[in-house]
């Protein structure tokens, strides 16, 4: 097939047109009366072309792509599972996408209804008192959970708790949201096994500390198996436990993080409850609460009426405040609701030990290959430290960029930062044992190739639409625009 | 094997120092211009700022990595150099001539706690 | 085991636990604390079929009311078309992750790109990213960017023009995150800039936000306001509506520093309040401070044209706490949507649902004017939103209107209420609305 290059801007024509509006029917002209210095001068140069050029144009783009309806991807604590094709179909029925966010509660009961059931099942799926909806995405909710955090301490007066503890193996985001909500970081050690020091974590834990930020299992996908002593030293210093829903997927069906001793926690509908990443997002970042922080959760928030009907409250005296326009993303919250009935309360049950199956045997099945550097049973994902073979130069990017040729998404490298050629690898349940086979052959043969011809695994991607795109330069003189780009020619 | 200069001092932190009279012109070590790879972009302070030992002036950017640019001395900046902003790349061609900053040093004892090229190499060798 | 989403038969997972080297899924997990693991039964209904499921849904649909929407507050009913779903449900489009592979994500990246540049378009500005959240986090947002690039200036002064919901998410953002907010009162109902002058003239101020058009529907003057905040060295953001950015004079020409607001005007579907996608554009010169993904234009190793996510140096994955924002997604899919609306729209189409929209707001606000019950609040212009006050029990009325399937006017302070006119109401509806609303 021809490679398809063009912007949708270099098919506009003169004149051409995508649209019908109906015929102005109005006897004013409303333009007319607002002031010429309130309007635009500056030429508008959007696209003009037709219905078909449109159509074609995305279409064209769309084969460019790879998703999970195209093939396998191993892509570590990203959770890339099945988005199953029921969940778009009913977020999409009009009766909930032509809701105004404003419009009577009376007149919404149906969204409501569902809003408030999925609030329940989450909190009972996380052993937790109650859930916002609000947040926008998994860093949206580590913000909002941890303003929460700051909210309760602040409330009792407990102003000097300003510092949180992360693990210096946790995602970016942790520290950077935590950041953003005014708090300092203060890094724990990690053991080798990626697992909290908690000889390291105890002296950390004074009357400045808010609370900490984990995820369990780790970044390692190990479970931290000390997990009650750490809740119980954080909670005896006065801390909260923040859980990191990233890699909440092993533990549905077997641990639930309130059980753990955790207070608050975020989940990510688009990992956990399929709901599509959409190259990115939107996703949805639910933040769940232990009974005592529920009246800190941000406003607004649906809720049950004694009659049986649902409402929203807007504001609250001790809420944190607002921390999205209306209640979030509501149409990716429609598939996570529709994901949890299909499976039920009987199916949910397997989502965490199948996932837990898929990853420990393509790890046992490829550590003859690739150094795994922490042994034993893993949880949903494991690490690799790249081949085990080092004298050939193959890097972890390389073998990376070899499975996009094979037509699988490469996993998830150079992350975390405890090793140095790191490929986090997690399956997800709803892959198959073949399709599991299919990735290991793959893997062993890149292996084989880095023994065999190494120089060809390092040019890979040899078969992709593009090859080693120019970074440096996107990066030093960038072009974000077709305007810059057209000026730049 | 990076390049170490004989007469200037170092900091931890990366960056080097060279004197004259009080003032100190500062950049960053061959050294880590290497760790950073190519350099795409150099944050760099306004002439005038006041800058205190220790604070971050600046950062470094690569594709995929940054790095804060943390001040040895105190003291107010007198000039920058204005062709990173058009070259940061240069900074890889030699880190030495492609200097970031110079400051009007307030206290020109901070530059004695620095480390000077041997020590310097040394703490390069053990990272 | 086995379930439609899991294939697992009993004799696979036999197999797989063999190569493990354990002899049951419970072993999987014999490092956790028995203490801690869940032995109940989980409080949710059993597993339902498609066709439950489809049910169940339709139950709850029915339960909502699609109205004749004639309210705005940050929200329009305009027009989508067709082919946008169609394009969306590609599934190479909304089953992908984040465009991290640029060899196998080229369409992600290419239409981020566009994104990107008609966003440019609309507010006149350079450099735009590749979405946030919503209006309201945006804003947030902004108020950071211009906090991070005064270094050492820690306010931020806000007109109390600018919509009560992108205010109340800019506040707690800035109460959580330690920066100095002050909101300006407004007067006759559009920004003081004397007030704000005074507050730059106090000093500290890295920077000013105010509304286009603002929380009255109100299209505000911003004549000196620049001046005014550059004089002080700080940076002037204008939230603005996208889809009236096609008609009114641009962020840019109005001089100001960044733009940013919410693209739910750009033809989404309302859907009970998102997933919509916030947009920042900014001059270049405040490029590295912007937060989020950004999309650039390289070429690859044999000189095709391609697209890269770039300037990830400044985002939090690499910088952690030292970053300017935790994002680390995008409205990806949404950003999509506004891009193929914009195309199928284009330059004339967005001025025409502009024009369209507007003339509607004018022969309402003419009809309400005309009726006696109704007078003007502020006696400014406006585009496709308007203010007026009334004497009427606007809760009664509302409530009539809801009965015959019509969402009225956001009732405000003050015996206030504010209507919203798209392209997609006709000249039948509005009379038929203003003749609900004077049956008494």
């Amino acid at each position: 097939m021809k490679y398809y290059d063009k912007l949708i801007f270099e098919l506009s024509r003169p004149g051409r047109q995508g649209y019908e509006l109906p015929a102005d029917k109005y006897d004013t002209d409303g333009i007319a009366d607002i002031p010429a210095g309130l309007l635009r001068n500056q030429e508008l140069d959007l696209p003009e072309v037709g219905e078909l050029d449109v159509v074609r144009h995305y279409t064209n783009l769309s084969s460019k792509n790879f998703g999970v309806d195209t093939g396998f991807y191993p892509l570590g604590s990203c959770t890339m599972k099945y988005n199953p094709k029921i969940n778009e179909e009913v977020a999409a029925m009009p009766q909930f996408a032509g809701l105004h966010p404003l419009q009577d509660a009376e007149s919404a009961q149906g969204a409501l209804e569902l809003y408030y059931n999925l609030q329940k099942a989450l909190a009972n799926i996380a052993g937790l008192a109650e859930f916002t909806l609000n947040p926008y995405a998994g860093a949206h909710g580590e913000l909002t959970g941890l303003m929460v955090m700051r909210q309760y301490h602040i409330s009792r007066g407990d102003t000097k708790r300003t510092k949180v503890i992360v693990p210096n193996s946790a995602h970016g985001t942790n520290p950077a949201s935590a950041m953003v909500a005014g708090l300092e970081v203060v890094e724990v050690k990690s053991k080798p096994n990626g697992s909290i020091d908690v000889e390291d974590l105890k002296p950390l834990l004074d009357d400045t500390v808010a609370g900490i930020m984990m995820t369990n299992p780790n970044t390692l996908g190990m479970f931290e198996t000390e997990i009650v002593e750490i809740a119980k030293l954080v909670h005896e210093a006065g801390g909260l436990l923040y859980y990191d829903g990233a890699n909440l997927n092993p533990m549905l069906g077997k641990v639930r993080p309130g059980d753990m001793g955790f207070d608050i926690m975020h989940i990510n509908l688009h990992k956990t409850f399929s709901t599509p990443h959409g190259g990115g997002g939107p996703g949805s970042g639910p933040v769940g609460v232990a009974a005592h922080l529920t009246e800190y959760l941000p406003a607004p928030h649906v809720f049950k009426k004694e009659d049986g009907t649902f409402g929203v409250t807007r504001d609250g005296d001790k809420s944190l405040g607002s921390v999205s326009t209306f209640l979030g993303n509501f149409g990716v919250m429609m598939k996570a609701y529709a994901y949890i009935l299909s499976l039920g309360k009987e199916n949910i049950r397997n989502v965490g030990p199948m996932a837990t199956l898929n990853a420990n045997y393509i790890k046992e099945s490829l550590k003859d290959d690739y150094l795994l550097p922490i042994g034993g049973v893993c949880k949903h994902e494991f690490v690799f430290d790249g081949l085990k073979d080092k004298s050939t130069g193959v890097t972890t990017l390389n073998v990376a960029k070899r499975l996009l040729d094979y037509g699988f998404h490469a996993p998830t490298i150079y992350f975390p930062l405890l090793f140095h050629e790191s490929m986090m690898i997690e399956p997800t349940e709803t892959e198959s044992l073949e399709t599991l086979d299919e990735f290991i052959d793959v893997m062993h043969k890149v292996a084989k190739e880095a023994r065999e011809t190494p120089d060809m695994v390092k040019n890979a991607p040899l078969t992709t639409p593009i090859s080693h795109p120019d970074e440096t330069t996107a990066a030093k003189k960038p072009i974000l625009s077709y305007k810059q780009m057209k000026a730049n020619a | 094997m990076s390049k170490v200069i004989e007469g200037l001092h170092y900091a931890e932190s990366h960056e080097w120092v060279k004197v004259d009279g009080d003032i100190a012109t500062i950049g960053i070590s061959d050294y880590a211009q290497h760790a950073l790879g190519n350099i795409v972009y150099v944050d760099m302070p306004e002439v005038g700022d006041e800058i205190e030992a220790g604070d971050v002036f600046g950062a470094v950017e690569s594709v995929k990595a940054a790095s804060d640019l943390i001040c040895p001395v105190s003291g107010e900046v007198v000039e920058i150099n204005e062709d990173l902003e058009d070259t940061p790349d240069a900074i890889n061609n030699d880190a030495f001539e492609n200097w970031i900053m110079k400051v009007k040093m307030s206290n020109p004892a901070e530059v004695e706690a620095l480390l000077d090229a041997a020590a310097y190499e040394k703490l390069c060798e053990n990272e | 085991m086995s379930n439609r989403y899991m294939p697992h038969t009993e004799e696979d997972i036999r197999r797989m636990l063999d190569k493990i080297g354990v002899a049951s899924l419970d072993d999987l997990y014999s490092d956790v604390p028995s203490e801690v693991i869940f032995k109940e039964e989980y409080d949710l209904p059993s597993a339902m079929s498609e066709i439950e499921l489809r049910r169940h849904f339709q139950e709850l649909a029915d339960k909502n009311d699609l109205l004749t929407v004639f309210a705005g507050g940050g929200v329009y009913d305009h027009y989508s078309p067709s082919v946008i779903p169609h394009l969306l449900e590609r599934s190479e489009f909304y089953t992908a992750y984040t465009p991290y592979q640029p060899e196998i994500s080229q369409g992600t990246l290419q239409y981020i790109f566009e994104y990107q540049s008609m966003i440019s378009e609309l507010t006149g500005m350079e450099s735009t990213n590749a979405s946030m959240y919503d209006g309201a986090t945006a804003t947030a947002e902004a108020m950071f960017m211009m906090v991070a690039s005064a270094k050492k200036k820690n306010r931020v002064v806000a007109s109390a023009t600018v919509s009560d919901r992108v205010l109340a998410v800019v506040k707690t953002y800035a109460k959580f995150h330690g920066v100095d907010l002050t909101v300006v009162p407004e007067k006759d109902g559009v920004s003081d800039l004397d007030a704000i002058k005074k507050e730059l003239e106090a000093g500290d101020v890295a920077g000013v936000i105010v509304p286009c058009p603002n929380k009255y529907g109100i299209i505000e003057d911003f004549t000196g306001f620049a001046d005014a905040v550059h004089a002080a060295k700080g940076l002037l953001t204008i939230n603005a509506d996208p889809s009236a950015l096609a008609v009114l004079k641009t962020p840019a020409e109005w001089d100001a520093d960044i733009a940013c607001g919410d693209g739910q005007s750009l033809g989404m579907p309302m859907q009970f309040g998102g997933p919509y996608l916030g947009y920042i554009s900014c001059r270049s010169s405040l490029l590295r401070k912007m937060p989020g993904r950004v999309v650039g234009a390289t070429v690859d190793a044999s000189g095709k044209r391609c697209y890269v996510l770039t300037l990830q140096a400044r985002e939090q994955h690499i910088r952690r706490e030292k970053a300017t924002s935790n994002i680390c997604s995008n409205q990806s899919l949404m950003a999509l949507y506004a891009t193929i609306y914009l195309a199928l729209m284009g330059k004339k189409g967005l001025v025409e649902v502009n024009k369209l929209s507007c003339d509607g707001a004018h022969y309402l606000y003419n009809k309400l004017i005309a009726s006696g019950k109704f007078t003007p609040a502020f006696e400014k212009p406006f585009l496709k939103e308007f203010t007026v006050k009334t004497s009427l029990d606007m809760n009664k009325v509302n409530r009539r209107l809801l009965e015959n399937g019509i969402m009225g006017p956001i009732v405000l302070k003050n015996g206030l209420v504010e209507f919203a006119v798209t392209e997609k109401r006709t000249r039948e509806e509005i009379d038929k609305l203003v003749t609900l609303m004077l049956e008494d």
